[in-house]
This record gives C-alpha cells, structure tokens and sequence, in this order.
C-alpha cells in the first residue's frame, strides 16, 4: 500500500468515528486528537476501525507515538502486509 | 387489554413524538421488544415494551407529539380474544404539563394591549402573571421576531435548541430543588494504570479495556455499601434502587449530551461493560438508544478527564441524588512513605443530594472508590 | 351622637313599640330578665306584658305563635336567644312563614320580624356561639339583616318591620357593646351591601360581628401599602351581587371573611358570584376567611384560634397579592 491509499483508509476510518471532519482541513503535522476531539473512547473506535481495514494491530504501548496524521501513515506503512 | 403507555425517558423530558412503528396490529411481541421509536427532544429513541402480548390496536400515528403516559397502543394478553363489539378508543390528549398561571384579568388585559404572555414572568400568587405583569410589559417595546424559515439546517437548529432548552431545563430543576454538596479525592491510579496496560498488552484492540470502565465498576461497587447515592428523590422521600444503573455522561459530536444507562453494572465483568459502554456510545452517537437506557440511571457518572480538566463537580440529574466525576489521569508527583514518585493520578468528586446524605458519607463513599481502585484485578 | 349598638337596638325597639301599636316583643327572657343581652331591659314596666311577652322555653310554639299572629294582622317581633336555638324552629320558618306566601297565590303575608344572637367570642361554647345566617340565607320568601353597624343596628328594625314578608335580623353577640356614631335616626335600606372603607387593591368582602376585624386588617395592610376595600354585606339574602362584583372589578381581588364554617357557607356563595360574574376580572384566585370546622370550643385560646381574626385576614391578603 503506498501512503495515498493508507491515508485515505485512515481518513475514512476517522470520519465513520467523526462525520463532521473535513480531510482539507486536517494539518498532517499536528496532533490529531486535539484537531478532531477525539475521547479515548473514539480514539480506541478509530483503531479498531483501521484493524479491521488495513489488517494492523497497533499495541497500547505504541498510542504514545502517534500524534499526527503523518505519524499515522508512517507507523501503518511499516506494519502494513504488503 | 393491556395499554402501552409512552414512558418517560428522563427528568427532561416530557413529550415526545412518534417516528415510526416497529410492529403491526397482530403481531406477537415479548418483554423488552423494541417496537417503536420516538423522538424526543433530544434523541430518537428505541421504545420498548414491558407486557408480552399480541398488538391490538396502534392508536398513536407517526408524527403525532404526544405527552408522556399516553396510550400509544393496546395489546391483549396472551389468551384474551379481541371484544366483540369496541367502541374506538378515545385519544387521550391530557397534557401532562401544568397550565401557565395567567390571572384571568391579566389575560383579557394582554388580548387588549396585544401582550404575549408567555414571555412574561408572574409576580402574583404561585408565579402568576397578573394585571400589573401585563401592563408593565404593556410599556415596554417587544423584540422584533425573525421570520421562521423552515429547512434543514433550521431543524438541526432546532434539534440544538430543543436539547439546550431540555439540558436547561432538568438542570435548573436540579439547582433550585436539590441542596448540593460537593466533595472531591484524589486518587493514585499506579496499580490501576500497571494493570490495565498489562491487560492491554495482552488483548488485540478489539477487546481493550478503558480506564473508564474500571472507574464505573468500582463507583457500582461502592454503591453496595453506601445505597444513599444510588436512587431516586421521589413524592419527597429516598428511595434507594436495588441494582446500579449507572448512567454514563456522553457528549453528542454536534453539542448537548446524554447520560443513559449501562444496567447491574456491579454484577458485569469488565470485559462486559467495556463491550457494553462501546455500544452504549455509539448508539448514543447513532440516536439508537432504548427506552430504559433512558429512564433509569440510577447514579450518573461523568468524566470530563479527555478535555483535561483535572475535576469536576456536576449537577445532579433528578430524580438521581449523587453524581461522580472523574477528571483527567495525569502523572503527577505523589508522596509514599516519605518517597516523592511520579505516578497517575486522578480525582473523583461527588455531587450529592443533601437530603438524602451528609459530607461524612459522601467522603467514605469516594473513600471506598478509592480503595476499589486499588485492587483492579478484583473489579 | 355616640351610642352603642346595645342602645341603637333598644332605641329602635322602643321607637317600633312607640310608633305602631300592633308591635309587639316576644321571646324567652325579654320581659322580666330584660333580654338575654339587655336589649329589651324596662321595656316590660314601659309597655306592659299584652305587648313584652315572656314565651315558654319552646322556640316552635312561640315562633309559630308569632306567624299566627302576623298572619292576623299584627306585627310581631320574636325574638331568638341564639341562632343554635332557633333550629328548634326551622320548620316555622322555612316550611310555614316563609313559604306562605307563594303557596297561598299571594292571598297571605307573614310581616314577621325575628331577631337573634349569633357569633362566637364569648366563650359561651358549642351550644351559643355559631354563625348559622346562610341556613337562611340560603331560604327563598325572607330577607336575611346582618346589622353590623351601630346606624344598621337602629335604623334595620324600621323597614324590616314594613317589609311584608318574614324578615331575620341576626344580631351578632360580640356587636353589642361596639361603640359608634348614630347621626342618622332615620331608617336605612335594607336592600344594598355597603363600602366601609374605599381601596384600590383587594376587596374585604364581610358582614357581622366579622366587620370590624376586617376594618382592623385593613389598617394593618395599610401600613404595608396594601389599600384594602372594605364591603359590608348588610343584607344576606338578597345577596346584593351588583355591589360585590363591582368591588371586584375595581381591585381584582377578593377574600370573603365569614365566620361561618367554609364548607356551604355564605362565604362560598360570595365566591361562587364573584367567580361567574367578574372572572374575568380577577387578578388571583378568591380567598376565604372562615371558622374552623368544629364545633366552638370553650376554651379562650381555642376559641379565638378556631375564628377568623385580624391577623388570619391579612395574611390572606396578602397571598392573593403574591406578597
């Protein structure tokens, strides 16, 4: 998977847990939760919703790592299958 | 012939209108089937029913605004024949809601000088608007109305509007009738934390666990040894519920909140109100909850740690006489045996209903949780 | 001129006794004992047993002696000790003075004048001291007087006894030592309820022994910027309506102060006109101010506690004016 199509699973995932996200709107580079809202119980939604589309676990010990969207798609197209 | 009545769902609520019927005249239904939704003003809600029976007649149409405890269908009894001969029933149009108290001079004088009386506050005797209200309004020029413009975007207004009225509503209820007290602990979430990441470490991240839910089973637990925070204030009088219900604060994405119920909490595993909160939250998100979710919480926990903030002290949703909240968990330095550590740390506050208990319970109570908290591989 | 309500009656007697030789007193204790409250005390030296007549202790015989002789052609007046008594009477009252008339096709008249004490206060207990005026005021075929003034205590009895047709005076028992001004000798109308004290804000609508606690509350209301209108009833039945609801209508509220107990009674009447003839007027539900439900105590403090006063009027006032 390259980085366009992670990113967009990522931002399809973030918007069945926040419909009202604009993907334009989002800064890459800076922390996701605060620019989304999300509780933790969104935040855990949100994984397991990018478990069930990209196939990745993501540990709890690895959440501290992953701030902003470009955290995100770099630590996914690591572990990514493919 | 059974009447299903409309139950209330909540201390805000005291009308709602019927979206749509889940069943049809003939159908079976059993205890606990969902068989209509209704919305109200804050949320589409799963109605259920109490009575097994066999739908007789629906007598409430889609899109009718009805008040709490009307009859919205009849069902017959399992065994009992249609009558033979039923006069059609008589739509009950009792408005619950008491009437505005307008003195009936005040109201001639308003028809007169073209006063609505519904803007204005009474002075007379039990919060009447009298003649004198009238005439005083009389003299003051009215705001100019904007024209209503109905479309979309104005009935989510609305939505927005009606939630903010019925969240104004229970919650000025709660301030002038309930003689608050709050109390706040901090408490060392170390063991709790330790656990929980082991536990987490251990599960794939569809069977992960939240802080949240060890919180909402300890605060259960507590109830055990202290049923004066867990019930309701009614007919002026405490009385305590036979199980905990706790009802779990969730903030809506568009603004407004709801706080149905997560039921026996005390009497669920983690793993089951951690499955159990996940649906609660999503059907809240999605407008799909239940009637008893709604009308039953008997103790509200709120957890207002995500925004960061380090407590809070909430108002109490009648008739409930006890709210809990949990602020953020941070890592804080703490004290033991004379050892400064860094350790997480969060504090629990109570509102509690002063009529029904005094700080000393309050405290062993948030005492207790904090013990609870301590142990969590025994929640 | 200054006199009491004791001496307005007895002027007003003696006027009667004077002016018109078919007059004549009847009662228990009116002759030689001078009347219950003295009313009638010399009057037997003055005008002779024929015309002061001592009655047996039977309140049916002599008050049906009393319709015998108004039906004959004289102009009686019987008096009652108390209100509690003349039940003993009600069935010449209401089956016989009052209903003459009409089941006669207007051939006969009763002109009777009967007078009685009513009303607590004087610890004279459960058997002397109830305010039983709407039984008959609630009775077609008389007129029901509630003088509660010294000038409605001299100048009632006059037209009373020119009225044709059977006429109550009730004569409330704490009344009779009430001092006031008598200028007036000539009689007063028996037909109207009268302003005592003019206000704006809540009418005090009253009558008998109730009016000067109601002319008392007002004072106290005053000195809370509460104006107070004061209405005397005057005549129970006919209820003058006209007077009431204009009252009303000029301060949109109401407490009827009646020593009677609440339940049917006149004060209930007053209400029920007020309501279906100035409901739109009205500003805050009517308030009464009645007797307690049970039978008089003796007991000083009990006594005062089971009767409407000054204190219990103004705090209804003051609710019907949200204060």
């Amino acid at each position: 998977m390259n980085p366009q199509q992670i990113s967009a699973a990522v931002i399809a995932t973030l918007k069945s847990i926040a419909p009202e996200v604009e993907a334009d709107e989002l800064i890459a580079d800076r922390p996701l939760r605060s620019q989304v809202d999300l509780d933790s119980m969104d935040w855990l939604n949100f994984l397991i919703g990018l478990h069930t589309a990209l196939q990745v676990d993501i540990p709890e010990a690895d959440y501290a790592r992953l701030v902003t969207l470009n955290d995100l798609v770099g630590y996914l197209q690591q572990r990514c299958p493919v | 012939m059974i009447d299903f009545k409309l139950p209330s769902l909540g201390a805000d609520m005291d009308e709602g209108t019927l979206l749509e019927w889940l069943v049809q005249p003939g159908d079976e239904v059993k205890r606990g089937q969902v068989v209509a939704i209704v919305d109200t003003s804050k949320t589409a809600v799963d109605v259920e029913i109490w009575q097994a029976g066999k739908v007789h007649e629906l007598i409430v149409r889609p899109g009718e605004k009805i008040p709490v405890g009307s009859v919205l269908a009849t069902l017959l009894e399992p065994g009992e024949s249609v009558p033979p001969t039923r006069q059609a029933p008589v739509v009950q149009t009792i408005k619950t809601e008491a009437r505005r108290r307008v003195s009936p001079a005040a109201r001639k004088e308003a028809e007169t000088l073209g006063v609505d009386i519904s803007l204005l506050a009474g002075t007379g005797p039990d919060a009447a608007v009298t003649l004198e209200d009238v005439r005083r309004a009389a003299t003051v020029k009215p705001p100019v109305q904007a024209p209503v413009v109905a479309s979309t975007a104005s009935a989510a207004i609305d939505r927005n509007a009606e939630m903010r009225k019925a969240i104004g509503a229970a919650m000025s209820r709660s301030k002038r009738e309930i003689p608050h007290y709050y109390l706040s602990e901090t408490i060392p979430l170390r063991q709790a934390g330790a656990w929980l990441a082991e536990q987490n470490a251990r599960r794939p991240v569809t069977t992960r666990l939240l802080m949240a839910v060890l919180q909402l089973k300890a605060v259960a637990l507590a109830t055990r040894k202290f049923p004066e925070m867990n019930g309701f204030w009614q007919d002026g009088g405490f009385k305590p519920a036979p199980a905990a219900h706790l009802g779990v604060a969730i903030a809506l994405r568009q603004g407004g909140l709801l706080a149905p119920a997560i039921h026996n909490v005390a009497e669920k595993t983690l793993d089951q109100l951690m499955s159990d909160l996940t649906d609660l939250v999503k059907r809240v998100r999605a407008g799909t909850l239940r009637s008893s979710e709604m009308s039953d919480p008997t103790l509200t926990v709120t957890n207002l740690g995500e925004q960061g903030v380090d407590a809070v002290f909430g108002v109490i949703y009648p008739p409930q006489v006890a709210l809990v909240g949990f602020g953020k968990v941070r890592e804080r330095p703490w004290t033991e045996a004379g050892e400064v550590h860094a350790i997480p740390l969060v504090v629990a506050s109570l509102a509690a209903d002063h009529r029904v208990s005094d700080g000393h319970r309050g405290a062993l109570f948030l005492a207790e949780i904090h013990e609870l908290l301590q142990h969590p591989e025994r929640l | 001129m200054k006199t009491s309500y004791r001496e307005a009656l007895r002027a007003a007697l003696r006027e009667a006794l004077q002016d018109d030789p078919r007059v004549f007193l009847m009662g228990e204790d009116v002759g030689r004992y001078g009347g219950s409250y003295a009313v009638s005390k010399g009057f037997l030296e003055e005008f002779g047993p024929e015309r002061i007549r001592d009655a047996p202790l039977s309140e049916l015989g002599f008050v049906g002696a009393g319709i015998g002789a108004a039906l004959g052609g004289m102009r009686p007046i019987v008096e009652v000790m108390t209100v509690n008594f003349s039940l003993l009477a009600l069935d010449q009252i209401v089956n016989t003075a009052s209903a003459l008339r009409h089941m006669s096709g207007g051939q006969f008249s009763v002109p009777l004048v009967i007078r009685m004490a009513s009303g607590a206060g004087r610890q004279l207990a459960a058997q002397h001291s109830h305010s039983l005026e709407c039984w008959y005021a609630h009775i077609p075929g008389i007129k029901v007087l509630a003088p509660a003034t010294v000038e409605d205590a001299r100048g009632m009895l006059a037209p009373a006894l020119a009225d044709p047709d059977p006429v109550i005076i009730f004569e409330h028992a704490q009344l009779y030592n009430l001092e006031g001004e008598s200028n007036h000798v000539a009689p007063v109308d028996i037909s109207a309820a009268r302003v005592r004290r003019t206000g704006s804000d809540v009418s005090l609508i009253t009558y008998g022994g109730s009016l000067p606690k109601a002319l008392q509350a007002a004072e106290l209301l005053a000195g809370m910027g509460i104006d107070a209108e004061v209405v005397d009833l005057r005549v129970l039945r006919p209820l003058d309506s006209q007077s009431i609801v204009a009252s009303v209508r000029k301060t949109h509220r109401a407490v009827v102060v009646d020593e009677g107990w609440r339940s049917g009674s006149l004060a209930a009447e007053v209400m029920a006109r007020i309501v279906e003839q100035a409901f739109f007027d009205l500003d805050a539900p009517p308030a009464r101010v009645c007797s307690e439900e049970v039978p008089m105590p003796y007991a000083r403090h009990l006594e005062e506690a089971a009767l409407p006063q000054a204190a219990k009027i103004v705090a209804a006032a003051r609710a019907v004016m949200g204060k």
